[in-house]
């Protein structure tokens, strides 16, 4: 990668142009009190201008198909390219929302089949398309959950519990529903305390959200007994699908308990990441929340559709032969990783692991941390993993290598990574002055975040 | 294996993975799963398709659905799309790139974002800007949320009953289960008495769901002066050309990103754009980019005041909102480069033009009367003569999406710079004949 220095702002030139309109007869108002005052101040540049500046930013970004993301909860699966062609079809992209019912049949066609198999892969019953993101799935999921209540009269659950080990987003989305967040903590083997979950439940607890596999990449076994003692308190059980992967046809959480469950198609179903979006985040339900399904009004129209269109190509992809593969060779990666890295990097929970497993820093770090050895990991072509997450460990190194990764792949990361176990023990300038070969160096946070700089001026 | 082209492991690889790990299975992996979660019956999914299969699948779908000519807005705009958009978002470090955790890989994505967040402050005249939200009603309803946190122990959020239905349903939705009060109504002033000590905020529209210019001269002062914020809700291409939300006074923008160049998409992908004041910078929602140096000196780009955020606060954050809707983004800042001023400029003069001869051919055939006085940029309701649903149904087949119903019993349309005169005549002479 190349460091290129430009903004579009900063190629303007006065009167130059990138469009191809014809010329407006003029009849639009130029004064009077509704109209702006004087244009705004945007670039003015040629098309091969902006095709030229877009395609050097984009050299400066490392993506699924540059390399190798052993990006713990996120998923980095190859996105098929297939499933880009399909949602470019303008048979789909010219719809309009509101179009009426008969005129978008094909459209319709699209959440059902879709609807249909996430519900056979899941074990839940139906799915809303609307939530654009996991979080929004999070959010859609509880306010179902507070749906659930209310239609039952009972107005005395304010509470939510949440494991200590769950994403951020979980104990925010619960707060944005207006609830109030109870945390139960996790036993020594990095799975939900029974012991310390008994004595929170009651009846002011609207529910539990659990992650299954859960961040530490375990699954939580007690799942039986804990389904059966929220439900034996009133509560539901919301399955948050960001570690969805591993189970992908191996098990299913609607045969576990759950009763509200997200899905990340952007993980799990294969559609690209777009540099943080737009991903999907269906909500699949058991049979008592399905009554309540369509009440939460969460965007504009249906949600993300084209993201829906690539999920269900891949879905045809796979059928149900090449599912069953799926779960069982991310979880094969995972603990190939592991196994092979364990006499480097410290493996605080040492049991098999799902499709990501977490280290808590090197075993000699010797001055260096856990964000050097990400930065390191920088200057060898592969992208960091998830660092400082989850917060039960100090030194927290978070890896998920996905199915789609070769074990090829896989053999340079894990030879990169105990070398640089070693250039901690003799070299430890190399981590700390990591990354070296990439466009910048690490910049200075502190400087942003005290004197922020959101917006271009010249 | 080696049979699935998504998935590189052989057999072998398989078996050789198996030992180093120390177990006999695949399933071996599980067995720390109980044996009935085990999914042991056949998965109720269509057998495996090939490529060309799949695209015949689609193909097939994408043929039932009706291709039409688009003369409705209501949120979602038929504007054009410039070939050099899809073909720089489709380049796959832009594509594939997660979110700009590692800056120092993801200057490009940190960099357009940048680009964005000063483009949407241009556009709005305000300071600061976030990385992009889902949609426009779900920017609205973080607005709503923002104003009740910046306002504190205020929970009353007024709405303008001229805002789009979908806007307002979601904003609802948000406010309902935060337990935040929501009252719809044209009556802005009386709202904002009868509400002042408990009013948080009130949103309303830059254009109205009638395509009517809204004059918000004096709002903001009655809006502030009961200690609320003004949230304005704008279209940004309509913004080349219009007063700004700064100029009115308005504390917050937020609004839908579709209108610049985004495809109709069956109502998604979109993008949702946020600006404030910058009094309020520390409460916006969402991801923000802002400029830096790196030890070299060099200028670089970061995800920064991340304190807001979900993944430190947690329970305590602005927003639960994770990502943006980042590839959306770009779409539009590329969109805008390519605009430009004039550009913008121009698609605001066609859609003027073009929506009042529609306009005014429509209500020349005497099966319309006129419903607002108000001036309009391209989107217009008229009260017609026939029932609203059957004009519809007819046109539909005829080819064209228009005339869609509302609430009132009027019918809507809208144009774009897409539709030249030809096709505007066309839809003419159908109501026309369908009158016969």
């Amino acid at each position: 990668m190349k460091y290129y220095d430009k903004l579009i702002f900063e190629l303007s030139r006065p009167g130059r142009t990138g469009f191809s309109l014809p010329a407006a007869e003029g009849g639009m108002p130029v004064g009077g009190k509704l109209w702006r005052g004087s244009a705004p101040e945007l670039p003015e540049v040629s098309e091969p201008d902006v095709v030229r500046h877009y395609t050097n930013l984009s050299q400066m970004n490392f993506g699924v198909d540059t390399g190798f993301y052993p990006l713990g909860s996120c998923t980095m699966k190859y996105n098929p390219k297939l499933n880009e062609e399909i949602a470019a079809m303008p048979g789909f992209t010219g719809q309009h929302p509101l179009q009426p019912k008969e005129s978008t049949e094909g459209s319709r066609a699209v959440f059902e089949e879709l609807d249909k198999a996430l519900a056979a892969i899941t074990g839940m019953k139906r799915f809303t398309f609307r939530p654009c993101a996991g979080a929004h799935g999070e959010l859609t999921g509880l306010m179902l959950m507070k749906e659930y209540h209310l239609g039952r009269g009972d107005l005395a659950r304010t509470k939510v519990i949440v494991p200590d080990s769950a994403h951020g987003t979980n104990p925010a989305s619960a707060a944005c529903c207006g609830y109030e967040i109870v945390v139960v903590k996790s036993k020594a083997d990095g799975l939900v305390d029974v012991e310390d979950l008994k004595p929170l439940l009651g009846p002011d607890i609207a529910g539990i959200m659990m992650t299954n596999p859960n961040t530490l990449g375990l699954f939580e076994k007690d799942i039986k007994e804990i389904a059966e003692l929220v439900h034996g308190c009133g509560g539901l059980l919301y399955y948050d699908g960001a570690n969805m992967n591993p189970l992908l046809g191996v098990a299913r959480p609607g045969d576990m308990g759950f009763d509200i469950l997200h899905l990340n198609l952007h993980k799990t179903f294969s559609t690209p990441h777009g540099g943080g979006g737009p991903g999907s985040g269906p909500v699949g339900v058991s049979e008592r929340v399905l009554p309540y399904l369509d009440i939460p009004h969460v965007s504009g129209f249906h949600g993300n559709f084209t993201v829906m269109l690539r999920a269900l190509a891949y879905i045809l992809m796979l059928g149900r032969e090449n599912i069953r593969m799926a779960g069982r060779l991310a979880t094969l990666n995972a603990n190939y990783v592991k196994e092979s890295l364990k006499d480097c990097y410290r493996l605080p929970i040492p049991s098999v692991c799902k499709h990501e497993f977490v280290f808590d820093g090197l075993l000699e770090p010797n001055g260096t941390t856990t964000l050097d050895v990400a930065k390191r990991l920088l200057d060898y072509g592969f992208h960091a993993p998830t660092i400082y997450f989850p917060l039960l460990f100090h030194q927290a190194i978070m890896i998920e290598p996905t199915e789609t990764e070769s074990p090829e792949t896989l053999d340079a990361f894990i030879e990169v990574m105990r070398k640089i176990a070693e250039e901690a023990r003799t070299d430890p300038g190399l981590l700390h002055s990591a990354p070296r070969t990439a466009p910048v160096g690490r910049p200075d946070e502190t400087r942003a975040a005290r004197q922020p700089i959101l917006k271009y001026e010249a | 294996m080696g049979t699935f082209c998504y998935f590189p492991h052989t057999e072998e690889d398989i078996a050789r993975m198996l030992e180093r790990i120390g177990v006999k299975s695949l399933d071996d992996l599980y067995s720390d799963v109980p044996a009935d979660f085990i999914y042991k019956g056949e998965y109720d999914l269509p057998s495996a398709m090939s490529e060309q299969e799949v695209r015949d699948h689609f193909a097939r779908l994408a043929s039932m659905n009706r291709k039409l000519k688009v003369f409705v807005g209501q949120g979602a705009y038929d504007h054009c799309t410039p070939s050099a958009i899809p073909y720089l978002t489709s380049r796959s470090e832009f594509l594939t790139a997660y979110t700009p955790y590692q800056c120092e890989i993801s200057q490009g994505t940190l960099r357009y974002i940048f680009e964005w967040q000063t483009m949407i402050c241009r556009l709005t005249g305000l300071d600061c800007s976030n990385a992009s939200m889902y949609d426009g009603p779900t920017a609205a309803a973080e607005a709503m949320r923002m104003c009740v946190a910046c306002t504190r122990k205020r929970n009353t959020v007024l709405l303008s009953a001229g805002l789009l239905p979908h806007v307002i349903a979601t904003v609802r939705s948000y406010a309902k289960y935060e337990g935040t009060q929501i009252i719809v109504s044209d009556d802005l002033a009386g709202g904002i008495s009868a509400h002042a000590s408990d009013l948080a905020g009130v949103i309303v529209p830059s254009i109205d769901r009638d395509g009517i210019i809204r004059d918000l001269e004096g709002l903001a002062e009655q809006v502030h002066a009961a200690g609320a914020l003004l949230v304005e809700y704008c279209d940004p291409s309509a913004l080349g050309v219009l007063k700004t939300p700064a100029e009115w006074g308005a504390d917050i923008a937020v609004g839908d990103g579709q209108p610049l160049g985004i495809p109709l998409n069956f109502g998604g992908p979109y993008v949702g754009f946020m600006a404030c004041r910058k009094d309020y910078m520390r409460k916006l929602p969402g991801r923000i980019v802002g400029q830096t140096e790196d030890a070299a000196g060099r200028r670089c780009f970061v995800l920064t005041l991340q304190a807001r955020e979900q993944h430190i606060r947690r329970e305590k954050a602005t927003s639960n909102i994770c990502s943006n809707q980042s590839l959306m983004a770009l779409w539009c800042t590329i969109y805008l480069s390519l605009m430009g001023p004039e550009g913008l400029r121009r698609v605001n003069g066609l859609c003027w033009e073009r929506s009042h001869y529609l306009h005014d051919e429509l209500l020349k055939t005497g099966l319309f009367d006129e419903v607002h006085e108000g001036e309009f940029l391209k989107e217009f309701v008229l009260k017609p003569h026939i029932p609203a649903e059957r004009l519809m149904h007819a046109l539909l087949d005829a080819g064209y999406f228009a005339a869609l119903p509302t609430a009132e019993g009027n019918v809507s349309f809208c144009v774009t710079e897409k539709h030249g005169k030809d096709e505007i005549d066309g839809l003419v002479k159908t109501v026309r004949e369908l009158a016969r």
